[in-house]
C-alpha cells in the first residue's frame, strides 16, 4: 500500500500566544513547535497499516523549512520518506496549502491519504476536504475507526451527538480524530533510524491565497468565571476546560 | 503522544546544544515517564512493589543497554542521549531509573566488556529485550565502601567454580535471571555469571525499606554454589573490573538525580505560585524566592556538568574521578533541593499527592549507593593531592 500522511507543524498546545507587532500573525519568539497532535493519529494509522499490509508511508508537509521537524517526528513514528513543499515565507492560507499538497499527492498516486482532522493552530478543518475536492477523491473526516476490505474503506466518524458509518472506495482521504488509535512513543530504534531517512525538498507550485488575515487579537480579557452545574458528570468537561482553556493543568 | 505539560528545566538553553536525535530520545522517555510511571508510582511506592508491567514497555522503548552496538541488541546511542534517558526516568522514580541502570551499566556493560563472544551473543540481546533480567553483586554485608576486602570466594573444582559468600543491597536480585557476581578466585577479584535456580544460590528480598520502595532490593547467598566453567567472565581481572562497572553506573546516577531535582523544583515552583498566604502567592516572598533561585541555579550547574561529562565520555577522555565529582555534587544538590521542596510545600509536602517526599526518601539511597558522598570526597581528595586518605 502506498500511504501518504500530511503533517503540519503547530505551536505547542501549552504555548501562551502573543500577537506579533504586525497584528496579523503570532509572535513566534520563544514558541516551541510540535507536530500537530491530530497528525500523530494520522501517522500512527498509516504506520499500522504499513506494518499489517506492507508498503510505504510518505510524510508530506507544506510550510517553511521549520516544517521539516513535523516530517522528522513522522519518521520517528515509522514513516519512510518525507517531502517538504517549501514555502519561502509563512504567508499562506488553507487554499494555498491544499493546492500545493494536491499537486504532490496527485503525482504520488497513493491508496490512502491521511490528515489530522484539523491543525490546532488555525483550526480551519478544511484542508483535507479541499484536497479531496481538488483531486476529485472521496474524503471522510473526524474518523475514529477505520477498516479496509479490498479497495473499500469503512470509516466510523463522529457527528454531533452520535456516530456515522461511511464507506468509500480507495483512493480516499481520511481525517484522523482522537480515538482512532493510540500514537506510539517513538522508540530509540526508530529515532536512530530516522536520521538516515530522506526528506525531498520541492518548491511551492501554487501561490495565490484566497483569504487574507487583516487583524489578529487575543480573546478579550477574562470575564466572569464559569460554573458547571452538572455535578460529578461535569468533571470531564471541567478537566477539559482547565487544560484547554485555562491552561493550568 | 504527550499528555504532559512538563517541558523540562532549561534555564541556560541547553537544548540548543542537543541534536535532534538527543532531544527526540529525551522527549520520548519524558512522555513515557508522564504516561507510564507518574500515574502509578505513588501506589507502587506505598505498596513497596516494583511496577513490573512497565518492563516490556521500557524494552520496547529501547532503554536497556542503548549505548551498546546494534549487533548486541543496543541502539548505538551516545552518552548524552543515555544520560537524558536516566534523567527522565528518575524524574519518574529513582527505583525505575535504578532498574534501567542496573540492567544497562551493571549487567550488560560487564558482559559486553569482560564477557566472551558466546556470552555476549547469548545474554546481551536477551537483556536488551528484558527477556532476561540481571543484577550485580559486589557489595557485601561487611564490605561496602571497601569492596576489595570481600569475603565471597570462588574455587576451581571439577566441572566449574564453587562459589561461597553473600552479597547485600542488590537491586533486582530476587527477580534476576542472571547475577553478575564478583568473587575472589585465587586471591584475585573475578566476575561470574550465576543463573537463577542454580543449586546453592538464593536471593531473599530485603524488607522494611523507607527509601527506593518501588524497587526490588535483595541479598544474594551462595552456599557451595557450583557454576559451569563457561560462566566466568574471561576478561575480568582484579578490583578494577567491578570498579569500571561502577563508573558506568555512577555516570547514569549523575544524570538521573538531576531529573529527581527537576521534579522537586517543578513541583515546588508550581505549588508556591498557587499557594496563597497573607494575601499573595508564597512565591512572592523573599525566602521562597531564595530557595527557588538556589534550586534553578544548582540544577543548571548540574546539567552543564553532565553535558560536559558526556562529551568527555563520548570522546574517550572521561576519568573515573570526573564521574565521582558529578555523582557527588549532583546527589548532594538533589538531596538539598528535595528537602527544600518538601519544606516549601508545608504540610502538603508529606502527602503522596506530590512526588517530593518520595524523591526525598529515594535520594538517601541514591546518595549512598555506588559510592557514598564521603568516598567520592576521598576519591577527589586523593586525585588532587596525590595522597590517599582511605585508611
Amino acid at each position: 500500500m502506498k500511504l501518504v500522511v500530511c503533517v503540519s507543524l503547530v505551536p505547542d498546545s501549552t504555548t501562551k500566544i502573543k500577537i506579533a507587532d504586525s497584528q496579523t500573525a503570532i509572535d513566534t519568539a520563544g514558541v516551541a513547535f510540535i507536530i500537530n497532535p491530530y497528525d500523530e493519529y494520522a501517522v500512527e494509522e498509516a504506520v499500522q497499516l504499513k506494518e499489517k499490509n506492507g508498503g510505504e508511508v510518505i510524510a508530506v508537509s507544506f510550510g517553511t523549512d521549520k516544517s521539516r521537524d513535523a516530517i522528522k517526528k513522522a519518521f520517528q513514528m515509522g514513516a519512510d520518506k518525507g517531502i517538504l513543499i517549501k514555502s519561502p515565507v509563512p504567508d499562506f492560507d488553507s487554499y494555498t496549502v491544499a493546492r500545493n499538497l494536491a499537486d504532490v499527492i496527485k503525482e504520488l498516486s497513493p491508496d490512502i491519504v491521511f490528515f489530522g482532522k484539523q491543525s490546532i493552530d488555525f483550526d480551519g478543518l478544511v484542508v483535507p476536504n479541499m484536497v479531496a475536492e481538488i483531486l476529485n477523491m472521496p474524503s471522510v473526516n473526524v474518523v475514529t475507526r477505520l477498516d479496509i476490505n479490498g479497495g473499500i474503506v469503512t470509516a466510523e466518524r463522529e457527528i454531533e451527538g452520535g456516530k456515522e458509518i461511511v464507506t468509500a472506495s480507495m483512493p480516499v482521504i481520511i481525517g484522523a480524530q482522537k480515538g482512532l488509535n493510540t500514537p506510539r512513543y517513538p522508540n530509540l530504534k526508530s529515532i536512530m533510524a530516522s536520521k538516515s531517512k530522506p526528506i525531498e525538498e520541492r518548491p511551492q507550485t501554487y501561490t495565490g491565497n484566497k483569504s487574507e488575515v487583516f487583524e489578529m487579537s487575543l480573546p478579550s480579557a477574562k470575564g466572569k468565571g464559569k460554573i458547571l452545574e452538572g455535578g460529578a458528570a461535569s468533571v470531564p468537561e471541567l478537566v477539559k476546560l482547565l487544560r484547554e482553556e485555562a491552561k493550568v493543568i | 503522544m504527550s499528555t504532559s505539560n512538563y517541558k523540562g528545566i532549561d534555564y541556560y538553553f541547553i537544548d540548543d546544544m542537543l541534536t535532534d536525535e538527543e532531544k527526540a530520545i529525551r522527549d520520548t522517555v519524558r512522555d513515557f515517564t508522564a504516561n507510564e510511571i507518574l500515574p502509578v508510582i505513588e501506589k507502587y511506592n506505598q505498596d513497596m512493589k516494583f511496577p513490573f508491567q512497565i518492563i516490556p514497555k521500557m524494552a520496547e522503548l529501547g532503554v536497556f543497554g542503548p549505548t551498546l552496538p546494534v549487533e548486541y541488541g543496543g541502539m548505538g546511542i551516545n552518552n548524552i542521549a543515555y544520560g537524558l534517558i536516566m534523567q527522565e526516568l528518575e524524574r519518574g522514580d529513582s527505583g525505575v531509573r535504578s532498574f534501567a541502570s542496573v540492567q544497562s551499566a551493571l549487567v550488560m556493560y560487564p558482559i559486553f566488556t569482560f564477557g566472551s563472544e558466546e556470552q555476549k551473543k547469548f545474554w546481551l540481546p536477551k537483556l536488551a529485550s528484558a527477556e532476561k533480567i540481571g543484577c550485580f553483586g559486589l557489595t557485601e554485608p561487611d564490605f561496602g565502601s571497601n569492596p576489595g576486602s570481600m569475603i565471597t570466594r570462588a574455587e576451581k573444582v571439577d566441572g566449574g567454580y564453587l562459589i561461597n559468600g553473600a552479597k547485600m543491597w542488590i537491586t533486582n536480585g530476587t527477580i534476576a535471571d542472571v547475577a553478575v557476581v564478583w568473587a575472589k578466585l585465587d586471591g584475585k577479584v573475578r566476575g561470574f555469571l550465576v543463573e537463577k535456580g542454580t543449586k546453592g544460590f538464593t536471593a531473599p528480598e530485603t524488607k522494611g525499606k523507607l527509601s527506593l520502595r518501588a524497587s526490588v532490593t535483595s541479598e544474594l547467598v551462595f552456599e557451595d554454589c557450583l557454576i559451569p566453567e563457561a560462566n566466568l567472565l574471561p576478561k575480568s581481572g582484579g578490583l578494577k573490573s567491578p570498579l569500571m562497572c561502577l563508573t558506568q553506573a555512577r555516570y547514569g546516577i549523575a544524570w538521573g538525580v538531576v531529573g529527581l531535582a527537576m521534579a522537586c523544583y517543578d513541583t515546588a515552583l508550581d505549588y508556591s505560585k498557587s499557594r496563597i498566604q497573607f494575601g499573595k502567592p508564597i512565591a512572592g516572598f523573599q525566602i521562597t524566592q531564595e530557595k527557588l533561585a538556589y534550586m534553578v541555579t544548582e540544577i543548571t550547574k548540574a546539567q552543564l556538568l553532565n553535558y560536559r561529562l558526556a562529551q568527555l565520555k563520548d570522546n574517550g577522555k572521561m576519568r573515573p574521578q570526573q564521574v565521582s565529582l558529578a555523582k557527588r555534587n549532583n546527589c548532594e544538590i538533589a538531596k538539598i533541593i528535595a528537602g527544600m521542596a518538601r519544606e516549601m510545600l508545608g504540610a502538603n509536602g508529606i502527602l503522596d499527592e506530590y512526588p517530593v517526599m518520595r524523591h526525598m526518601n529515594n535520594i538517601e539511597s541514591v546518595k549512598t549507593y555506588e559510592g557514598t558522598h564521603e568516598m567520592h570526597t576521598l576519591i577527589l581528595g586523593e586525585d588532587v593531592t596525590g595522597l590517599p586518605a582511605f585508611e
